[in-house]
């Protein structure tokens, strides 16, 4: 629209393309038809859904400190190992019962202890930040190692005795329960973080991640949003580590391995940041490739990973993943920029125009 | 205690001599090179075939590792890393992740998963006992070739020419590129070098700190510790970093053993957060 | 009582003073420049009233209340608000989203989380009020970076507006604008509301003097001279200060 004398309709403007903003896309309502479909598309392959979802859920967690809060981190793990040993523990132990309620609290436990080290986090440059993320999954998993007569070690917690779903859905052999159980804690912890995103808090993040000095300068409190952010993304994480238990009535140290933070970076750089999706997207490609791989070299799929990662880093990651532009496009009209991860001061690339849309295409 | 203190000194110059390439790449290049105890991992493999199975000299031994490692080191320098110098920390943290993984598999692949051992050489093992303390024959020499390596390097740092470029380049790049000091090459030969540091080390200390293909996973943390706390800018900082890290983590170990491994992690937090710079930075902020 | 006063504040940078014992005071409604030679410190200066620095010593009262502990974000929400000299926006956002970050963050929602952005009218309203103002009403939706040099220094002073700041401090505004789009900018400076206090930095003398009605010379850190602009100008040290520079006005 050209430039208005009154005011009246450029606040309609105004007003419209927030409206816009908040809006499902067509496509975000197809994804999860597919995916709500993939319950029946696909009856054999639940187990390998279910690890999906959960891998999913976990991307989703690191996307919203990383894609939207610019806050990297090497040790993720930490906050799903949390909450992955605290739901065997209270199986185990017969502290909770009810699935549901023991998810509710192992997200809780996971968020005081990422509330408890978000202080950490907010001082720094990347690197530090890189590595007391690191620190910290490492500690734990030392504390996890060390009291092994609680968590059981590297042999891992036995006993572990799921209850069924809200009294009613019992845990099945082919992962029918865990699935639909997966897939709608997802659902829902996705819309609740959609919300988030697109409110007044989230868009201070992005201001934030942005361009800390002036979101300051304009009266954001960064830290506190930081710590705020940080503190939900562990909880989420936790939540995600939790179900990894009470899908496979097991849980051991590897939860809380450095391979689990590292192959999560690699899941957000595939599906891209940012958007939200990025994390679900990259959690189906990454567990399809790493099913193929495992099949092709049993032992040694680590090394392709590891190829993967070098080569879209030496590609760029930008070009490596603009194919994902498209889908981002059509996914989600209002975050249409920003692509790529936050790039730090002199560091990588800026975000490119791929396939992502100014917000005015009306 | 005099023996821990003694397994402590020993343990930290041999960290020093395994980490000094790492606070030196850190420090020139801004480069977080993750993959740097995989040349540690490679230079231990290579003593292990040269001298168990092709019946090598241990002396023989290291020095090959040392050379063969800092080849490598070199190599990959000039053909993958420099790339990749001017991207974003995370995508370089990424770039050398893949490559541990990658060096990881892959030995595990040729070499099998079970720990090796480097034969040392008979006058090697065993004690001497000095004023009752018991002193490891074999961590002696460590120290003196550490020792001997970390006066060495101070020494070429300081009086050599090379030694004024590198610090020049780590000092301010752009200013030394206008001097005309061919930075590229300075930092090919000080990764080649440091990565043969790394090399010699993993060699020297196989026999201490274990030798497997999860090497590099395993102290990697290690070595980010030494160079956080002891800063990336000098070599001296490093150095007490690793004495300190070293006395701390078998003290710490010995004398409370259940929350010995929690020393060192905590050290490294409390310094991040206190000093980002590290301890024995000078006050030259990046 | 002066609604921004500083006392004796110092800021040493190891073995430099930038900042050295300035002491002064500023009435409401008051349209101040403070000028000086490059180096002179006056961006310090800002950073300090703004809380970017610590001082080293000394005090700074915002309406007769010490804010000299307060982090930047807690000044803001005092009523203190700066632009920067070189333009700090948020470059992935558009001038809707930024302004009405501001205006969010101020009306206390900022941090609500369960509420979709821009659902409320009174903030739209305002959003839509102050691209008005600084004529940015034409670019609203594009991403702040692809707007043009003149647009972006106008959408940095939107967003510190937004603020409904009591005390505003203009860092160079005109700095890097052509010559053409320096109009706008002027007119929009000089529609400021007559109450909100305005303190601005400035080299461009036509500008100085178009707008002060008080000019405050800093040197070296210190405040040298002082006063209405005429006095200012025909002040021989100030000349001297600003060696084959000519002061019109």
């Amino acid at each position: 629209m050209s430039a208005v004398t009154a005011t009246s309709p450029l606040a309609d403007t105004v007003a419209a393309f927030f409206a816009r903003r908040a809006r499902w896309t067509p496509f975000e309502i197809a994804f999860w038809l597919v995916a709500l479909a993939s319950i029946w598309l696909f009856p054999t392959k639940h187990l390998i859904l279910t690890e999906t979802a959960i891998l999913a859920l976990f991307a989703l967690s690191l996307d919203l400190i990383l894609g939207y809060a610019g806050i990297i981190s090497l040790g993720h793990a930490a906050f799903f190992g949390v909450g992955a040993y605290f739901t065997g523990l209270v199986a185990k132990y017969g502290l909770i019962n009810e699935p549901v309620l023991a998810l509710f609290a192992a997200g809780l436990a996971a968020a005081v202890i990422g509330f408890a080290t978000s202080f950490l986090v907010l001082r720094g440059s990347d690197l530090t930040r890189l590595m007391v993320t690191l620190g910290v999954a490492l500690i734990l998993r030392e504390i996890a190692n060390r009291y092994s007569n609680i968590t059981g070690g590297a042999d891992g917690l036995q006993g572990v005795d799921i209850q069924p779903v809200l009294g009613l859905f019992r845990f099945d052999l082919y992962g029918h329960t865990a699935y639909i159980y997966c897939l709608s804690v997802l659902f829902v912890v996705f819309v609740v973080a959609r919300r988030i995103v697109q409110s007044p808090f989230g868009l201070s993040l992005g201001a934030l991640r942005g361009n800390p000095l002036r979101a300051a300068a304009v009266g954001i409190p960064v830290n506190a949003r930081l710590v705020a952010i940080y503190t939900v993304s562990a909880g989420i994480a936790g939540v995600a580590g939790a179900l990894l238990t009470q899908t496979t009535a097991f849980c051991s140290l590897d939860v809380l391995s450095f391979d689990r933070s590292a192959d999560l970076l690699l899941v957000l750089i595939i599906g891209g940041t940012g958007y939200l999706y990025g994390g679900l997207i990259g959690a189906v490609i990454f567990k399809f490739m790493q099913d193929y791989l495992a099949n092709l070299t049993p032992q040694y799929w680590q090394f392709w990973i590891g190829l993967v990662l070098v080569l879209i880093v030496l590609v760029g990651r930008e070009r490596a993943t603009g194919w994902t532009g498209y889908a981002r496009a059509g996914l989600i009209k209002l975050f249409a920029r920003a692509p790529s991860l936050p790039s730090p001061a002199g560091g990588g690339k800026g975000p490119a125009a791929v396939g992502g849309a100014a917000p005015d295409g009306h | 205690m005099l023996t821990v203190l003694f397994d402590g000194i020993s343990y930290g110059m041999l960290l020093f001599v395994l980490a000094c390439g790492l606070a030196v790449t850190l420090g020139l290049m801004n480069f977080v090179n993750l993959a740097h105890g995989a040349f540690a991992m490679a230079g231990g493999y290579i003593a292990v075939v040269l001298v168990n199975r092709a019946g090598l000299p241990f002396g023989l031994g290291l020095a090959l590792a040392f050379l063969f490692t800092a080849l490598i080191g070199g190599f990959l320098e000039r053909t993958l890393y420099v790339r990749v110098y001017n991207k974003s920390p995370l995508d370089q943290v990424l770039f050398s992740i893949g490559l541990v993984f990658m060096s990881v598999a892959a030995v595990d692949y040729i070499m099998g998963s079970s720990q090796q051992f480097v034969q040392i050489p008979s006058a090697l093992q065993g004690q001497f006992n000095v004023f009752g303390v018991g002193m490891g024959k074999y961590r002696l020499l460590i120290i003196a070739i550490c020792g001997v390596i970390t006066v060495t390097l101070q020494l070429a740092l300081m009086k050599t020419r090379f030694g004024s470029r590198l610090r020049a380049a780590v000092d301010d790049q752009r200013v030394a590129r206008g001097l005309g000091i061919n930075v590229g090459a300075v930092f090919g030969i000080t990764f080649a070098l440091g990565s043969g540091l790394a090399g010699l080390g993993g060699a020297l200390g196989a026999e201490i700190l274990g030798l497997d293909p999860i090497f590099p996973l395993k102290y990697m943390i290690y070595f980010l510790i030494v160079v956080t706390v002891g800063g990336a800018s000098s070599i001296t900082g490093p150095f007490f970093a690793s004495i300190l890290l070293g006395i701390g983590d078998v003290a710490g170990k010995y004398y409370v053993p259940t929350l010995g491994a929690f020393v060192i992690y905590t050290i490294m937090i409390v310094v991040l957060i206190w000093r980002p710079q590290g301890l024995f930075a000078r006050g030259v902020s990046r | 009582m002066p609604i921004l006063e500083t006392i004796g504040l110092e800021k040493r940078f190891g073995g430099i003073t930038a900042t050295n014992g300035v002491s002064f005071a500023v009435e409401q409604g008051a349209r101040l420049a403070l000028i000086g030679p490059n180096g002179a410190g006056k961006t310090t200066f800002v950073n300090l009233l703004t809380g970017v620095l610590k001082p080293t010593a000394g005090k700074i009262l915002l309406d007769g209340v010490d804010i000299t502990a307060l982090e930047p974000h807690q000044r803001v929400r005092r009523g203190m608000a700066r632009t920067f000299q070189i333009n700090q926006l948020f470059a992935d956002l558009t001038p809707i989203e930024s302004i009405g970050l501001v205006v969010s963050e101020r009306k206390g929602s900022g941090a609500d989380w369960w509420r979709v952005v821009g659902g409320r009218a009174k903030i739209t309203d305002e959003i839509a009020d102050i691209a008005e103002r600084f004529r940015l009403g034409d670019v609203l939706r594009e991403r702040t970076a692809i707007l043009p040099y003149g647009k972006q220094r106008l959408l940095e002073m939107a967003l510190a507006f937004a603020c409904k700041p009591r005390v505003l401090l203009l860092d160079e505004p005109a700095a890097g604008v052509p010559e053409a789009e320096r109009h706008e900018l002027l007119a929009t400076i000089e529609a400021l509301p007559k109450d909100v206090t305005v303190l601005l930095i400035e080299h461009d003398m036509d500008l100085v003097f178009s707008f002060a009605d008080r000019i405050t010379v800093l040197v070296n850190g210190a405040l040298f001279a002082d006063g209405a602009p005429e006095e200012v100008a025909h002040d021989p040290r100030v000349k001297a200060v600003y060696l084959g520079e000519e002061l019109d006005g």
